[in-house]
Formats: structure tokens, sequence, C-alpha cells
């Protein structure tokens, strides 16, 4: 029997030297699911476009079927038979399901038969949709449903799927999994991209492991260990996380009923956000992207605004401070976005430490820029949190994800904040600097400032904090201590269980 | 057709023929942003289009191909714009006024030996009885070609962005266009396409004031009209039906500032003139002020530059 | 096949070299246009590029027009900059005239030396007020500015006509719709036996101001990231607000007073004949200048060497004066396009896969 897909010597290389693939070969048989693992930039996403047609290699061929397949666009991908789900979507908010799912076939029907035959593959998979919906409204959940029926309808031989459980809570990834399943055992391959080694373990038939763009090893995941999985992936023994203890002190940031309006049509509005996070504390916010996260980083960085009293700082209200304000009384932030809200792409890095450093650090005299205070504060953060960059004058945009994302967090930590706020402190960071930064965290915990950390990634929260809340919807559910909690608790939470709770005292924790 | 007093058929029939050619420049842009792209070179298009209409118009006796004429050089125009936007990846608002400035100019020196000439004149349509129904006949049924045109056109470009494929593609380019790369659409030819089908119409609108409106060539003669047409996109909230509704309201409001005047009204006529103008500010502030709706419709890839990766 | 790499470290040679290459980009162009014109082109040329350079009273003409043109571009450029889009300096520069030259003509008759200065305040106030109505509907109203604005040209234009047909107009003026002739207290003070007037100081010393001010001052610093990443502007606690009123405010007392210098220099009284395009030739000025003060500078002058040699080549060649707008335009046009090559690097790529 042929492979379904045989890929053979592929390699890409990107201006500026990256090597995103050197030499990559393996095959996908028929029905299979096969997993590609991998940690972020370890050339997982740019050989699923290559396979995709999205992106053309330098060298090697595939063949699809035992024929020779180079597919020119995504066009030529999805007449074979090749069909992908994104990471991050390829939808339009502002047309409806069956807009959507139209404009990704290439043999489109009319409306009314186009709506029948949504309807009917989404009951057959279970996967509930009304096609006359504006995607804008759908859930994360629902939208990635829209992705899978849109690739279903086109009888595909592949599926691709990029990281698909990123965005689902817990409770959301079983039916999944089932119609994965389902659509394998009916002889449907599926090429099934994560970093998540239990959900390898659990899903996939046979897994291929790429590190720095080259295939290192080869496997069957469920003869595996979750941890023999990560080295084969990182390629270094695991250093376990320190055990850290909690000895919460006052409280440095308390949020009091905190009602905020969604500021765009597709936003999350905030409602009845109540905590208290102290001294000596890790306070980690689970839950799926696009439950307020953004929302409610911005109303405590002082990006937004609202009534005085709703938010404290130490004893002060501070809910109608800006940023600058706040950063006075001590809080200081780090946004998820690098490029664009933490740091500007096009500006050095010296002048990217002036945008937050210039308050608590006194960057400036009677609003004259001080140069050599900006100069010598960025080498600080540079040496102190081992930036790669050939110096302070480098634009952010020129540094890599890691590099850049040390440099944020370590701006931010050199100003001994009081409070720190930080959105995905290691989204799209390569092991070794997330694992930096993680305790580098905990240390600002240790010397008794208070952390708030939130994150999508429920292991690296469990990881790091000593309580836990969950955002669902825009409401924020009690705050536990993290050990006791489980991941099925607090999977119920993220789909919005906690909604119907008692309002515990914010001090419950203790 | 000024009388002294106002009469409303008269008015109605003047509003018609005032807001054509903001309702051809409307139309295009509108079709322009749902692609994503802002294009702020109407006012410069419009005008390349009145000179080019007249000239061709004048030279060949036939208003009909100084229309043609004009609907290329309009097109023409907007490819420049097309191409620094597109794959040279300047500014959309630099190059949008750069187009403007240069239209206004080349306009003014290719009009020279065309100041002062009188246009060939536009036949109007007559249609056997409707034409002489007493009021009805002089408020529907007695307009050039040009009007209904205008008007076809507007119907068209609702149905073509709502119910055909390819209005689905290029609602969907302007929506998102990293999204719809990924499906394999060429944002990049789309867009072009798009905004030469906008320099077209700018193009026509601009000459119906030189061959139709005025008719005669003046320099700087559409005196901000393409402003006011990317002014109608905006309240119109990216919906063809909005903008014939938009077109004539403005249409409306230069003919019945014109009437004023004509009738007498102790307001000197500068103030007046402002009317238009000061109408749109208006207008814009109305429509902007609600930011949730407003936002809502917009397309919302407009004006970010598109550049595909790998 | 060539394709486009963002560049990592901008090249300061190419940021200087680009406006220099989109000028004589144009020129090459400039030849043809001249050339279509049935006039000799490199005659026109040379009429154009250099013979003003070479006679002192076109030189002293090229600082006169510059003046306004610089003034206006370096508020401009602050608002450009920060993507806050004021394209109705023609119109600040009116209103700045206005309030200015009204003041002059109150004054009529019982100048003294404290006139000019309060004339000269009275146009920046003039022209800073106009900026800041879309500033105004900007932020309350979310209305576009650059809509705003420019339709605000055409009411200032109206509003100057019906101002020295009314009110302003010269008594003794056999109803020309103009003003009195200002006293000479209220003329600007000139540099020896030329027209050239003390406002070409003040440009100077502005553009050292804006210089110190956006390179080396919180301001400055603030303007630069709003535009570079307005997200990130708004985490460092710059209030978008300020800055749309701080830009507009800016670009329209600059643009006034280079209106109330025009009157109160060259022209001397308010007539219908002032807005000649100045607030529209400045984003050109803006832009060749690559939004820099110092830069602005330079642009200024060239684009007032065109102004001059334009006014040379349409007396002795008969060009016609809408050439030198469309000289200017494809100016514009050339720089838009060669600023690519600022971003980004122009490579050759392989060809694709085998």
């Amino acid at each position: 029997m042929t492979a379904l897909l045989e890929v053979r010597g592929i390699s890409k290389s990107y201006p500026g030297g990256v090597q995103a693939n050197a030499d990559v070969s393996f095959t996908v048989e028929p029905g299979e699911i096969h997993a590609l693992l991998g940690e972020n930039g370890a050339g997982k996403s740019t050989l699923v476009k290559i396979i995709y047609g999205l992106v053309h290699p330098d060298a090697g061929e595939m063949r699809l079927a035992g024929a020779p397949y180079h597919p020119q666009g995504p066009v030529d991908a999805r007449r074979a038979g090749v069909t992908m789900v994104f990471q991050h979507f390829s939808l339009f908010e502002a047309l409806t399901v069956a807009e959507n799912i139209s404009l990704g076939m290439e043999k489109p029907l009319r409306t009314s038969e186009l709506a029948s035959r949504i309807r009917k593959v989404s009951e057959d998979y279970g996967l509930a949709l009304d096609p006359f919906r504006l995607v804008g409204d759908l859930s994360v959940g629902e939208r990635q449903r829209v992705e899978i029926v849109r690739c279903l309808l086109q009888d595909p031989r592949l599926l691709i799927m990029d990281e698909p459980t990123s965005v689902l809570t817990p409770g959301e990834v079983a039916p999944l999994f089932a119609t994965l399943r389902r659509l394998a055992a009916e002889g449907c391959a599926i090429l099934y991209i994560s970093h998540k080694l239990d959900e390898i373990r659990a899903l996939c038939d046979r897994a291929t492991v790429l590190r720095a763009g080259r295939v290192v090893a080869s496997c069957t995941p469920r003869a595996e260990t979750a941890r023999s999985l990560a080295e084969m992936m990182i390629g270094e023994r695991l250093v376990e996380p320190p055990d850290h203890r909690f000895e919460p002190g006052e409280s440095r940031l308390s949020v009091r009923n905190l009602d905020l309006p969604a500021d765009h049509p597709h936003g999350t509005t905030l409602s009845n956000i109540t905590f208290d996070l102290r001294a000596g504390e890790v306070l980690g916010i689970a839950g799926i992207a696009g439950n307020g996260q953004e929302e409610l980083f911005a109303v405590l960085s002082g990006e937004r605004r609202t009534a005085p009293d709703t938010i404290l700082i130490g004893r002060r209200p501070a809910g109608r401070l800006g940023p600058n304000a706040r950063r006075r009384l001590g809080l200081l932030a780090a946004p998820e976005e690098r490029l664009g809200h933490a740091a500007a792409p096009d500006l050095t890095l010296a002048e990217n430490a002036f945008l937050a450093g210039r308050v608590r650090r006194g960057l400036d005299r009677h609003g004259f820029l001080r140069f050599g205070r900006i100069e010598a504060f960025a080498r600080d953060i540079i040496r102190a949190f081992d930036v790669r960059t050939p110096g302070t004058d480098a634009k952010a945009r020129a540094l890599s994800g890691g590099n850049l994302q040390k440099f944020i967090i370590g701006r931010e930590m050199l100003q001994e904040p009081s409070v720190l706020v930080v959105n995905q402190p290691t989204w799209g960071v390569d092991a070794r600097a997330a694992a930096a930064i993680r305790r580098a965290l905990r240390e600002l915990a240790g010397r008794g400032a208070a952390v708030l950390v939130i994150s999508q990634d429920l292991d690296e929260l469990v990881e790091i904090s000593d309580t836990l809340a969950v955002l669902a919807g825009g409401r924020l559910s009690p705050q536990r201590p993290a050990q006791a909690l489980g991941a099925e608790e607090i999977g119920r939470m993220m789909g919005g269980g906690f909604a119907s709770d008692r309002r515990e005292p914010a001090d419950a924790a203790s | 057709m000024m009388e002294l007093g106002i009469n409303p058929v008269a008015l109605f029939a003047g509003l018609v023929v005032a807001a054509t050619p903001l309702l051809f420049a409307a139309i295009g842009e509108l079709v322009v942003e749902k692609s994503g792209v802002l294009n702020l070179g109407v006012e410069g298009m419009m005008i390349m289009g009145a000179v080019t209409g007249f000239a061709v118009g004048v030279s060949t006796g036939d208003p009909g191909w100084g229309f043609v004429a004009a609907a290329g050089a309009g097109a023409a125009l907007a490819l420049v714009f097309g191409i620094l936007t597109q794959f040279l990846l300047s500014n959309q608002v630099a190059t949008g006024l750069a187009l403007t400035l240069f239209g206004l100019g080349l306009a003014a020196l290719i009009g020279q030996p065309y100041t002062g000439i009188r246009s060939p004149q536009m036949p109007s349509v007559f249609i056997p009885w409707l034409s002489d129904l007493p009021v009805l006949g002089r408020m529907f049924f007695r307009y050039d070609p040009v009007v209904y045109f205008g008007l076809f056109l507007a119907l068209a470009v609702w149905f073509f962005l709502g119910r055909t494929r390819a209005g689905l593609i290029l609602r969907a380019v302007g929506e998102n266009h990293d999204a719809a790369h990924s499906l394999g659409y060429g944002v990049v030819r789309i867009r072009l396409a798009a905004i030469a089908f906008g320099g077209a119409c700018a193009g026509v609108g601009g000459a119906y004031l030189s061959l139709a409106r005025v008719p005669q060539w003046t320099e700087g003669m559409t005196a901000g009209a393409g402003w006011i047409a990317l002014a109608i996109v905006v309240f119109s909230a990216w919906r063809p039906g909005r903008v014939v509704l938009g077109a004539w309201l403005f249409g409306g409001v230069t003919i019945l500032q014109l009437n004023l005047q004509a009738s007498g009204v102790a307001v000197p006529a500068y103030y007046l003139s402002m009317l238009p103008y000061l109408v749109t500010i208006l207008v814009l502030v109305i429509i902007s002020a609600d930011r949730r709706r407003a936002s809502l419709n917009a397309p919302a890839s407009l004006g970010r530059p598109f550049h595909a990766t790998g | 096949m060539l394709r486009l790499e963002p560049r990592i470290r901008p090249s300061a040679l190419v940021e200087l070299a680009t406006p220099a290459i989109a000028v004589l980009a144009t020129i090459l162009a400039g030849l043809v246009l001249f050339a279509a014109l049935g006039k000799d082109p490199v005659e026109a040329v040379r009429i154009i590029f250099l013979d003003p350079l070479f006679d002192p009273y076109s030189r002293s003409e090229i600082l006169i027009k510059s003046c306004p043109l610089i003034l206006i571009a370096l508020g401009l450029s602050f608002g450009f900059r920060a993507g806050i889009w004021n394209i109705g300096a023609e119109g600040q520069y009116v209103m700045g005239a206005l309030a200015g030259g009204t003041v002059a003509l109150a004054f009529h008759g019982a100048g003294g030396p404290w006139l000019l200065p309060l004339m000269a305040l009275a146009g920046a106030i003039g022209g800073c007020a106009y900026a800041l109505i879309p500033a105004f509907l900007k932020v309350r109203f979310n209305a576009n500015e650059i809509l705003v604005s420019l339709m605000l040209v055409y009411v200032a234009g109206l509003f100057l006509v019906a101002m020295v047909s009314g009110p302003l107009r010269n008594p003794q003026g056999f109803a020309f719709p103009e003003s009195r002739i200002f006293d000479e207290a209220a003329r600007l003070p000139t540099f020896g036996d030329t027209r050239v007037h003390i406002g070409i100081a003040v440009a100077l010393l502005a553009v050292f101001v804006a210089h110190v001010v956006l390179h080396r001052h919180v301001f400055g610093y603030a303007v630069r990231l709003s535009g570079a990443a307005p997200r990130a502007a708004a985490f460092a606690g710059i209030d978008r607000n300020r800055m749309i009123y701080a830009c507009l405010g800016l670009s329209g007392a600059l643009a006034g007073l280079a209106g109330l210098f025009e009157v109160a220099g060259p022209i001397g009284q308010l007539q219908t004949s002032l807005p000649v395009g100045y607030g529209f030739t400045a984003i050109i000025v803006a832009f060749l200048g690559r939004l820099s003060p110092i830069g602005i500078l330079f642009a200024g002058l060239v684009m007032g060497l065109t102004y001059i040699g334009g006014e040379t080549a349409q007396f002795l060649l008969r060009l016609p004066a809408a050439a030198i707008s469309v000289f200017q335009g494809m100016l514009l046009f050339f720089l838009l396009a060669f600023d690519l090559l600022t971003r980004y690097r122009i490579t050759r790529t392989r060809s694709g896969p085998a």
C-alpha cells in the first residue's frame, strides 16, 4: 500500500538565514492520525504551510497517493484533497457561517443547498452550527467548528490541524477527538500539530518530532511517556520546577465589583470582577482567549479607566489613573503582544526601555530625555536577563520572540514593581527562555511582590501560581489555592461552570 | 430653471442631476473600500475624468465617447495609486493625497485649451407617455441616460456585493486579507481590480460635471466633490442603497443653496456656498458618533497594507 | 523573481538618498513632460532648477516662498508622524491671516512696536483654533479629521471672501473685495533692501526647536511612538485625545502664523487671492523632508525653487502654470514609490521549487 503523503527532503530557509526546515522527510498513511511534534519555532508551521501550498520549499519533493504533488497554492491543495484548519483561523467575522464555508470551497453551492449540507455534516459529526449566524458572534470553539466543517464538506483525504486544542476548553477537547477519530476511521488521514504531549499520546498513531527544522525522531506516542517525548522535543533533560511555598502578605492589588463594557463589537464585557492579590502571591488567571483577558489586562494596566474605587493599588483608589500614575504607585504590566503593544517594533531597545521605564527610573528631566540613563537602563536589562542582541540600538523587531520577551519582562522587573501584571508571559517563546521567565516571576514574588499572570497555558499556571481563578465570558471565578484544583474542575470553570456559584469572599483562598 | 421661490418638482429634478457625479464617485469608492483599500484620491480622479471627458467629448462631438475616455483616465490614474500602494506598499493616505494633488495639476494642464468652450449637447431620454406625465414625468422620466446609468450602477453594485460569489470574495478580502490569502485568493489582484473600477467610476462622475451638469470646463471645477463623495461612503455605512440616499442629500443641499441664492435671500452668497461643506461635516459627525456601529460596518482591513510573507 | 525583504536596521544612506533619487527621477520625468508640451526640455530644466540659484533676486524670492512652506510642513510633520492627518492647513493658513490681519486693521493709524507680536499671536491663535475644530470633532464624535479639515478649507476660503467683501473691505477701495493696505507698523521688517522678511528667521528658529523637540523631548518621543505603534503608545501612557489636540493645534498655529507672515510680509493686505495652495504643497514638502525638521528645511527650499523657476519658465517659455503643480505631484509619487527602499530590501530569489 502506498503512503497517502510522502515528504522527501524538504528544505526551506527564510531571508536573514533562518533555516525553517532542513531535509525533512516523513510519510502519512491513509486513515492515520499523525502527530507533528515540536516546540515553538521548530519548523512545524512552515512545513504544513508547504504541504498546503502557502509556502514554496527551496528543495525537496512531495507525493500524494503516489503521484507527484507540488501545490502552487491552497487552491491546488484543496483540489488534491488536502485541507487545513489554521491555529489563527482564516475566518471573516463580518460574514456568516455559510459565507465563510463557501469561501473555502472549490465548487461553491447555492446558499440553500450549502446550508442544508452544513446542517447535515454538523449533525453527522456532532458539530452544531447555524449557517446564518455571523462568525463574529460565535465563541472560539464554534469558530473552530466552522473551519472543520469547511474542510469536511470537501471530502478531504488529508486534514491538517494546527494546534487545534490551544483555543478549546478541556471540556471541548474530547468531542473534537471523537470527531477526528471518526474521520480517521473513515479513511481520512490527519496531520496533527501540537506541543501538548498528553493529547498526542491520547490521540495519535504515530509522531514525527521536529527540532530546529530537522526531523529528530519518529515514534509511536503511546509507547512513550510524556517526559520522554518532551526530551525528544527539547533535546535536553528537563529540570524540575522548584517547589514554592506561599506566605501571603498584605493586599497589594484589590479589585472590587469591576464592570467594564466592551469597547469594540467583538470584544468582551467584564462583569463583577473581584479578587485580591497579596504580597508574595502569584495569582494565575486561566481561561480561553477572548474571554476578557485583553480587557482585564487593559483595565489593570491603566490603558482603560474605570470608577476609582473598583481598583485599589495598596490602599489607593486607582481606577481612574492612567498607566504612568499606576507605575508611580508600583503597578507595572507586560502585555501579551510583544510587537506593537509591549514594544514598538521600529524603535530601538533603548527607546523601548524608555517606553515603560520613564517615570520610575527618572529617564527624563523637565520632559527632556536623559540619554545616558536610558542607555544604562537598557544595558542593565540586557545583562540581567541575558537578552541576545547586537546592542541597545537594535530595533525591537530584530530580536527573536524569546529574547524580546525577556527584554520586556526584564524591563518591568528591574523597576522592582510592588505589583506586576503579565499577560501570556511565555507565549511563542522557546522552552529555555520560557523557563527563565517563569523562574524570574517566582523570584519576584519571593522578594515580596504581588504577581498576576494571565495565561492560556494551564500547565504553566499550575506550575507557577499560588492561587488560581478562571476568566470565562467576562466573569472571574472565585480565587482558589492552585494545588487544590484538579484539571477537571478547572475545565468546568473554563466553560463558565462557576457562574451559578455563590460568590465567595475574596479572601477564601488564604 | 432657477425660478424665484422654490418649485419642489424642479428642485427634485435639479437634485437628481446634481447628485449624479457624487453618486458615481461614491459608489466606486464604496467598492474600493469594501476591498479594504482607502483611496483618498477621488477628487483627483474626478477632475481627470472631467477634463478628459470634456476634451474627448468636444473633439469627437459625442459625449458618449467623452464618458468612455473619462472612465479610462480615472482608471489609469487609480492604477498609479494601485501600483504604489499594492506593490510598493506606500502609505494609502499619503498616496491618495498625492493622487489628488497630481490630478488637479495635470487636469489644469490638459484643460487649458478647453477653457470657455461649451460641450456638445447631452440628449435627454424621452419615453413616450411617461415623460409627458404632469409632475412625475419631470421628476422621473426626463433625465439624460447617464443619470439612469448611475442608478443602475448602484443597483448592480448592490447585487454584485450581496448576491454574487465574486462580490463575496471581494468583501472577504476587505474583511481579513490574511485569511483570504491563506484560502488562496489573490488579494493584490482583487484589490487592483477594485481600485481600477473605483477610478473609472470617479472619472465618469467628473465627466458628468463637465459634460452635463455645468457643462463646460473650468479649472478646479470639482470643488471638493471628490471629498464629499468620500464622506458619502462613510455616511452610507458601506451600503449601496444608502449611497444613493447620501448623494441625493448632498445634491439637494447644493441645489437648495443655489435656489436660495437665486431667490434673493438676504444671506450673502458666500455664506450659502458654505452649506454643502458644513452639511458634510455635520453628517460625518452624526454618523461617526456611534463608534460601535461605525466600526461594525467598516471593512476590517480598511487602509491596512498587505504583504504576503513566505 | 524579485521579492521584498523587511530591513532589520534601516540604512542611513538610503534614508538620505531616497529624496534625492526622487528629485532626480522627477526631473527625468519632467524632461518628458516639457518635451510633450513642445518646450525644449533641457532649457526648461535649466531655467527651473539652475538659473534661480545664480540670480540674487531669485534667491531672495526662493526664501520668501519657502517660508510658509517650511512653517506649515513642520507643523504637519508632527501630526503625520503620529498618524493624525491634518490636510486642511490651507484653511488654517487663511484663518491665521484673517485673525492677524484683523488686528492690523483694528489698530489702523495707532500702531507701535507691540503691534507685530500681537498680530503674530493672533495669527497663530486663529490658525490653531480653526484646526482644533476637526480635533474636537475627532475626539468627541470620532469624525474623520481628513474630511473635516479639508471641508473647512473651502469654508475658510468663502469666509475670507465674505470678510473682505464686507466688514474688512477697504473703505476707500471702490468696492474691490480687499482690505486696506496695512500700516508700516503692521508690516514685517525686511533684510536690507530685499523683500526677505523676518518670517524666514522665525521659520529657521522653528526648524531648530522642532528638531530638538522631536528627538530630545518626551513630546517628540510620544509623537514618534504614536505613529510607530499606537497600542504601545497607549501602554506608555500617552493619551490619544491629547495627542490629537496637540498635533492639530500645533500644525494649525504654525499654518496660521505662516498666513499672517504672508499678509504682513509680501502681500501687505487681505485679499481674496490669498490662498494659493501652500497648505497643500506643504504636504509634499513634509514628505519630501521625510517628516524630519532638517529635511523639511531643505525640502521647503527645493519646493520654493520650483515655484520661482516655474514662474520664470512661465514667463520665458510660456510654460503653463499648472505644469509646476504636475511636477510637484509627480515628485510626491516618486517619493512614495522610492520610500519602499527605506523599509524593504529588494532581493533576488532562486526560482520556485523543482
